[in-house]
């Protein structure tokens, strides 16, 4: 280290600054600066790739943390309060004991907050210290370095299954096609790989990369937390510029898959990357209750001044009263007194401090320490733990567990959270023509929804089939069988599923689910097509129906990862995971390794179609003898499992021992989709004989029904996004040479883009295929399906060279880029050639619609907001119960704001009428309304928003569709805001983030479409039905416990307080305690703290079973609840009215006798301590252990410590002396008698108040807890 | 293969009943049904232990004579300002036998011996015996910690400053004959006082602890003459010292003066006329107050005190009512929902 002018680092921090703050950075390698000083280094500037999360220091530990708690309000007047009790004519104790509860305070709070830091810095230098490889110059070799040491400009290589280290621009991968697999699950939970590409054009990458070579200046774009957005451009010596996108960057914190090794250069480092700049910690939101909270500590203050004031006028009176100078009154030092008026405004201040736990210190550390036990409960409960995913709930906003007691209004999103999001193809239509694919309605579930709510009485089996002989290929299918509705079965089963972890008790979970029986009538069609074809290559691919199953399997961004060997990780920690998260599909596909006989050519659809039938005469088979057949079925799955942890493979590892004589190589292929639609369309495609078997960024290959494989070349993927709702493909096909546009997304975006129809070869009357599929699209969104409309253009060379030209240049522009690449896409996307349509259904998630029954039942309103058609919503709304038959459904869909203005207000008129109707009067009014996008955004303008509210608060459910984003936000804002009421967001995917940041309280459900949603929420959850648990138990749960206990807080310290302040009375008002200070700090620091902490955590007032089964008790918690301005006050009244029984009974009891101060104190202190106890024993609800434990450990702790002090200490605390008073007080029996007769008179008119309510008016949480008995 | 399974899963909550809540519990319902016995055992014991307190409370005799000497025509009158030393006397007459052990108590009205800051005008070392604190008594004693000569008063303070120094004798005319009640000073005190808070300097003679020290302004002896006749009461430890020094809870107060357990009198004072002198010095008329001497009996719950046994029958007869409504209530409300 050389020494440096301060000057030159002053102005190197300068630079340093600016480098960092300009919009573009030059980058360059580190490599010929190996070895320089630091100030020669060009990357010297940017950050390093160590990171720091810790928030304090070892040194500054003690003066950063008393900065931070200081920052709170409550901290702060407690410390004004100590440093007033150090002013000598103010004080009311001696100034060193007035520290001591802040300074208990403040020190539990500092050792929380640095065990926390120092778990922090310990996973930091962790981190820091992990292995990488950085390429050395002096070594000529990639050389083992810590994550801290790399810098930008480095260039590191990554190996399979390694955690990148920093952000890398990928410039050689080992794949030859230069493509890099990334699992991002540390980073977003997605768990499909992707693909990430090496940068282009930066000389030859498949011959090893040479770092030294490199020489080429990297530009990028500012350090930001856009996860899926980088922009960059890499310019070569020769001033050429190649662009480079996300698609080319390596993140932080992501795993590398699939691929051998890859090398990638720094580009950002350590807290620049983007995973850092996205890991914000956990959210702070101030809950309902803080707030009502808030305004009651203040009532508490104005109190505490009203009762100071009394003090300090009561102090002049006295003084005034008295004719001389008595020898009590005490002048100061110098002998002088001071008048009346002075004293008593000094009083005010003393009685401030005399006073001043009237507001409650420890209130709010209690409530944090509530909060984290409440939060312990809520993700240990095992019935919020998924098992599929192996995930609990997620508490990520650890301060709001009691809003969810109080949730008036649910938002829902459909897809993924009310549904599985797992697609199965259900139907299609070619050309006009449906096929109804009758066998998948067969195997799948009944789809009443009386049904889904009841028990699932089936379980669904895996069972091989059967392997066929196969000359050119052999194929195992695994069919579902449906068992019994056996009880006793059942209870087997679910011993079995533990074994063979996929199975699910609930059928929707199964991965089976994604088999796709084909339709006979289709497969003919094909095979037809095909022989008619086959031989005629040049024509084949004509036939509409092959051309729409290869656009099916290839027309998406499927990742096809053949190797398993890759995702060890994967496989090893979760069987399931694999293939139901991510969609890998197993097939076991026996490769042609044939005998000799097999030139016996037969076509593959007949070995489907027979393949068909057999399934179908095993079925029969099966239910007849399935008691024969089954029990061994499950032992041998559970032998698999053993054997190799992966059900999937079950068949492959029969195949062997069937076909002995040939040799078999058993390959998996693995579907990785970034939405299931996808996966599904592959799906059925593949069941139909076009297997998709691998994609690179350049090619797709594909196999035909007739086993041949075609290796289409790929242009350019128009990737799908929101705005154009579509997504295509430009291929060359490999026979014809022909450049096609294969484009599939939703019917309305596509209708409208459609050309001429198909080819000219057609007759007339099949010129109605647009036509005639839109009507089999509106029947199947009616099904409540998904459609997807399915289209293919012919380009001519020159258009797609020319097209190919402009496309690149908008990939390399730096400005207006997603704007320029858009548009291109829409350029090409015209005069499109419908195909056919994809109808997929998207299952209820298992108890949606009792989850939504209970959620209306106790009172909430629940809102489903989709992007998807009226039709398709309604008839989901129907599946889940939002909307039921006996229902008012109001419909509401206007063109125009005249209309919807008249509509709005007919319908406010009909549903006042309906209410005020005499016939409805005891029934609860169902009305549920149906709303637009279009019409929900004229109804949110400010002129009609008035109206439209007014209508929702009379509606239960509420069905938004064709909704965006945005709007859903708005909406929920809109509720919220206007009808003050307290929101809950629910949803999944990305397009849900809006909505649940705007709500009170924000749900995420970890699902298929990654991890935003849960990122922003403050609650996430695994299963749509884990939110009746979570809101109808925990809520209630957590919202009494914290309420009860904030207000047994109020009143505990009020009543304590009132002791003192009545004796003020008898001691001339000169602040004087008949306790002594210790015993009085410690009564609110121990004696009486864990009581109402325990409470809080632990009171049960009914049991889940109840909450569960009578939804109608979360109606207690809703609105003002059970925390309000009454409840608070009676408090206050209750407390004042113990407080003048625990003081006037001693007092009238010692009147005219020899007592003196703390043996009178003593008394009124262990009344109030059995008072404040016991009352808390009246509102407990069940007492287990911990109850029993911690109530009579105050207790005992009360006596011990009390008596340890008063025995040990003579002196040690002048001029308060309480030696000996407790064990003289405990040998007197006037002491117990006093004790008895106070803490009875306190408590007795609660108590009869509660059993008299309890008999006279039960309330329905006390009928709920009835019921448990 | 279960076991396997755990494993599998790390991030299965533990089904235990404290983590998933369902600890057995006792789930108490408040309801008439209940609390009707309840009511009624509670009122029948706070009866009965009423009772019994009240009967108690009311064989407890009690003589009280104020003798502030407000009226003109009270013996004392003439002491009430003068300054000098002044004596009066007062006779009473006790009707029947005042059953022994009787307790002598002087009492103050109106004195706030619970002022903050007057108790707090103590050194507690130096009560100790510390001689440190001789020469240099706390602050707290401010500003009775050095007298005009800036010696250090010992022992310094307000409270101690204040003793009470009336001193009284009585008698018993019998037969015309003034006899003097002998009045027992020792035990007063409470015994951890005298034997442990408050010590003298291990000194002896004790004068000669306190060279270089003052007495108390108010005071017209230093403490170590304040009784001459017992080195074991005399200084800090002086039985009279350690009742002042307890301060009185509440304004109106008495403290115990003496026992009379001696002679002819351990069984009580019998019936007749007695005389009360009085050693008149304490000034009062500057806080209105009010001195009596009082003459008591003590039982179990120590003096007369009728409040308790009263407000343990009012609160056992409101416990015995409440169960009769709660019967009502149950009858009205728990039997209309059986059926």
């Amino acid at each position: 280290m050389t020494w440096r002018s301060p000057l030159a680092l002053v102005r190197d921090a300068l630079q340093g600054q600016r480098a960092r703050e300009r919009e573009l950075r030059s980058l360059v390698s580190n490599l010929p600066y190996e070895g320089q000083e630091k100030g020669k280094q060009p990357n010297r500037f940017f950050l390093s790739n160590a990171i720091k999360t810790t928030k304090y220091s070892l040194l500054l530990f003690l003066p950063m943390n008393l900065y931070e708690q200081f920052h709170r309000l409550a901290n702060l007047y407690f410390v004004g309060l100590a440093i007033l009790n150090f002013i000598p004519v103010v004080n009311a104790f001696q100034p060193e004991v007035a520290l001591i509860p802040i300074c208990v305070i403040m020190l539990l709070t500092a050792l929380k907050d640095g065990w926390e830091d120092f778990r922090r810095y310990q996973s930091d230098r962790k981190v820091n210290n992990t292995p990488c490889f950085v390429y050395s110059r002096r070594e000529k070799q990639y050389v083992e370095r810590r994550w801290k040491d790399v810098r930008v400009g480095d260039f590191v290589r990554v190996v399979s299954n390694e955690i990148v280290p920093a952000d890398l621009l990928l410039l050689y991968s080992s794949d030859p096609n230069g493509v890099c697999h990334l699992e991002t699950a540390n980073l977003d939970g997605e768990t499909n790989l992707k693909q990430r590409i090496v940068v282009s054009g930066l000389g030859a990458a498949n011959l090893g990369f040479e770092p030294e070579s490199f020489n080429s200046t990297v530009v990028c774009e500012r350090p930001n937390s856009n996860l899926n957005h980088f922009k960059c451009f890499v310019e070569k010596p020769d001033k050429d510029k190649v662009g480079a996108s996300i698609e080319s960057l390596l993140l932080r914190g992501c795993t590398v898959r699939n691929t051998n090794h890859a090398v990638g250069f720094v580009v950002y480092a350590g807290h620049e990357t983007k995973a850092m700049l996205n890991n914000n910690g956990s959210r702070y939101k101030r809950s309902k209750l803080e707030q009502k909270l808030n305004v009651d500590v203040f009532f508490c203050l104005i109190l505490l001044f009203a009762m100071c004031l009394i003090g300090a006028f009561g102090h002049y009176l006295w003084l005034e009263s008295l004719p001389g100078v008595p020898s009590f009154l005490v002048p100061d030092s110098n002998g002088h007194l001071d008048v009346p008026s002075l004293e008593s405004f000094y009083m005010f201040f003393t009685m401030i401090i005399l006073l001043q736990i009237l507001i409650p210190i420890s209130l709010y550390v209690s409530i944090e320490l509530v909060k984290v036990g409440q939060i312990f409960f809520i993700t240990n409960d095992i019935d919020l733990y998924d098992e599929e995913t192996d995930s609990r709930v997620q508490c990520r906003a650890l301060n709001i567990t009691e809003d969810l007691g109080q949730i008036e209004y649910v938002f829902s999103d459909k897809t993924g959270t009310l549904t599985e999001n797992k697609m199965v193809f259900r139907r299609c239509s070619v050309m006009g023509t449906e096929y109804p694919h009758k066998e998948n309605g067969k195997s799948a579930f009944p789809t009443s929804p009386q049904q889904y709510s009841s028990v699932m009485p089936f379980t669904v089996m895996l069972k091989s089939v059967g392997h066929q002989q196969l000359p050119r290929s052999r194929w195992s299918l695994e069919a579902e069988d449906i068992s019994p509705p056996d009880t006793q079965r059942h209870g087997r089963r679910r011993k079995s599923k533990v074994a063979a972890n996929a199975h699910s008790d609930a059928a929707f979970s199964s991965p089976l689910e994604t088999e796709v029986i084909p339709d006979q009538k289709l497969l003919q069609q094909i095979s037809r097509a095909e022989s008619s074809g086959g031989r005629r290559d040049g024509n084949r691919s004509f036939d509409p129906h092959l051309d729409f199953f290869l656009a099916l399997a290839i027309c998406n961004t499927v990742v096809v990862s053949a190797e398993n060997a890759h995702r060890q990780r994967l496989i090893i920690k979760c069987v399931s995971y694999c293939s139901i998260v991510t969609f890998c599909y197993a097939v076991t596909l026996t490769q042609e390794c044939t005998s000799p006989q097999s030139s016996q050519m037969r076509n593959p659809l007949e070995t489907f179609s027979s393949l068909v039938k057999k399934a179908g005469a095993f079925f029969q088979r099966d239910k007849r003898n399935r008691t024969l057949s089954e029990d061994p079925v499950i032992d041998s799955a559970k032998t698999e499992d053993e054997a190799d942890a992966n059900r999937l493979r079950t068949c492959s590892l029969h195949a062997p021992s069937q076909n002995g004589s040939t040799i078999v190589e058993a390959e998996e292929l693995c579907y990785e989709a970034e939405s299931p639609d996808e996966a599904a369309l592959v799906y059925a495609a593949r069941a139909y004989g076009f297997i998709l078997l691998a994609r690179t960024p350049d090619s797709v290959t594909v196999r035909l029904p007739s086993g041949e494989d075609l290796v289409f070349e790929v242009l350019d993927t128009l990737t799908f996004d929101s705005n154009r709702k579509r997504m295509s493909v430009l291929v060359r096909h490999p026979v014809t040479k022909d450049y096609v546009l294969y484009t599939k997304g939703a019917d309305y975006s596509i209708m409208e883009l459609l050309g001429t129809p198909y080819a000219e070869n057609f007759s007339g009357t099949e010129k109605n295929i647009a036509a005639d599929t839109q009507y089999h699209l509106d029947c199947y969104a009616k099904e409540g399906l998904r459609t997807l409309c399915i289209t293919k253009k012919v380009v001519s060379e020159s258009t797609c060279q020319s097209w190919l030209g402009e496309r690149k240049r908008a990939q390399a522009a730096m400005e207006c880029r997603e704007e320029l690449i858009m548009q291109t896409a829409v350029q090409l996307e015209t005069n499109l050639t419908l195909l056919g349509a994809t109808g997929i259904e998207d299952r209820l998630q298992e108890k949606v619609p009792d989850t939504i029954v209970a959620l209306r039942e106790a009172g909430i309103h629940v809102w489903v907001l989709t992007g998807d058609k009226p039709e398709t919503a309604v008839n989901i709304g129907y599946a889940c119960r939002l909307l039921e038959e006996e229902d008012l459904v109001i419909n509401m869909s206007c063109k125009n704001k005249v209309t919807c203005t008249a509509i709005l207000d007919c319908t406010l008129e009909e549903v006042r009428r309906y209410r005020d109707d005499p016939r409805n009067a005891g029934t609860t009014q169902n009305i549920s309304l149906v709303i637009d996008g279009n019409t929900l955004d004229m109804a949110k303008s400010p002129d009609l928003q008035e109206r439209f509210v007014e209508l929702t608060k009379h509606c239960r459910s509420v069905l938004c569709c064709r909704v965006t984003p945005l709007q859903k936000s708005a909406v929920v804002k809109l509720v919220r805001e206007k009808l003050k009421v307290m929101t809950l967001a629910v949803g999944d995917g990305a397009n849900d983030v809006n909505m649940i940041q705007a709500a009170d309280v924000g749900i995420g459900i970890s699902g298929q479409e990654g991890m935003q949603a849960v990122m922003a929420s403050d609650f996430a959850i695994s299963r749509f039905k884990h939110l009746k648990k979570l809101v109808l138990v925990h809520g209630h749960w957590c919202y009494t416990r914290l309420a009860n206990m904030i207000i047994y807080f109020f009143y505990k310290n009020v009543a304590y307080v009132n002791l003192l302040f009545w004796y003020q009375f008898f001691c001339g008002f000169t602040a004087t305690t008949m306790i002594d200070y210790w015993l009085m700090i410690f009564f609110n620091l121990f004696f009486t703290s864990t009581p109402p902490i325990m409470f809080g955590i632990f009171d049960k007032d009914v049991s889940v079973e109840v909450l569960q089964g009578v939804p109608e008790l979360y109606r207690t918690g809703q609105g003002k609840g059970e925390y309000n301005f009454l409840t608070f006050w009676i408090a206050i009244l209750d407390a004042f009215y113990q407080s003048l029984v625990c003081f006037f009974i001693p007092y009238l009891a010692y009147q005219d006798s020899d007592v003196d101060l703390f043996t009178f104190g003593t008394p009124l202190n262990t009344a109030a301590l059995f008072t404040i106890l016991l009352h808390l024993g009246i509102e407990i609800k069940s007492w287990t252990l911990v109850h029993w434990i911690i109530m009579l450990g105050s207790v005992a702790l009360y006596f011990i410590v009390t008596l340890a002090y008063t025995a040990t200490c003579v002196t040690c605390n002048p001029p308060s002396n309480p030696y000996w008073i407790l064990q003289n007080q405990m040998a007197d029996p006037m002491f117990y008698l006093i004790v008895t007769l106070c803490t009875v008179v306190a408590l007795l008119p609660r108590y009869t108040f509660h059993v008299l309510k309890n008999s006279v008016a039960p309330s329905p949480l006390l009928q709920g807890r009835q019921l448990d008995r | 293969m279960v076991k396997e399974e755990q494993e599998e899963s790390s991030n299965r909550p533990d089904n235990t009943a404290f983590t998933q809540q369902r600890l057995p519990a006792w789930q108490p319902i408040l309801s008439a049904s209940i609390v009707i016995p309840m009511f009624l055992l509670i009122g029948a014991a706070f009866i009965g232990v009423g009772v019994a307190l009240f009967i108690t409370s009311r064989d407890i005799q009690l003589q009280e004579l104020d003798y502030t000497g407000d009226d003109s025509e009270h013996p004392c009158f003439k002491c009430r300002t003068n300054t000098e030393k002044c004596t009066c006397s007062m006779t009473f007459s006790i009707p029947t036998l005042f059953k022994g052990p009787v307790f002598f108590y002087y009492g103050l009205t109106n004195y706030f011996q619970n002022q903050r800051k007057y108790g707090a005008s103590k050194d507690d070392n130096q009560l100790y015996g510390d001689l440190n604190y001789f020469t240099s008594p706390s602050t707290d004693c401010d500003p009775y910690t050095r007298d005009s000569k800036n010696m250090p008063i010992v022992p310094c303070g307000a409270l101690a400053n204040s003793m009470f120094n009336d001193t009284f004798t009585l008698s018993h005319t019998v037969n015309g004959v003034q006899k003097i009640v002998p009045l027992d000073g020792k035990g007063i005190a409470w015994w951890t006082d005298y034997n442990i808070k408050y010590r003298n300097p291990s000194i002896t003679p004790l004068i000669n602890a306190f060279n270089g020290t003052k007495k108390p302004t108010n005071w017209p002896k230093p403490i170590y003459e304040l009784d001459t006749t017992d080195v074991y009461n005399n200084g800090f430890i002086n039985q009279d010292f350690l009742v002042w020094m307890r301060r009185a809870a509440l304004p109106d107060f008495r403290k115990l003066y003496r026992r009379i357990t001696h002679d002819d009198y351990a069984a009580g004072l019998p019936a007749g006329n007695y005389t009360l002198t009085i050693a008149y010095n304490y000034p009062v008329h500057s806080f209105n107050g009010k001195k009596k001497v009082v003459l008591s009996n003590v039982s179990w719950m120590g003096g007369k005190n009728d409040f308790l046994g009263i407000a343990y029958i009012v609160v056992g007869s409101m416990c015995v009512v409440m169960s009769v409504v709660m019967l009502i209530v149950y009858a009205r409300f728990k039997f209309a929902e059986d059926v």
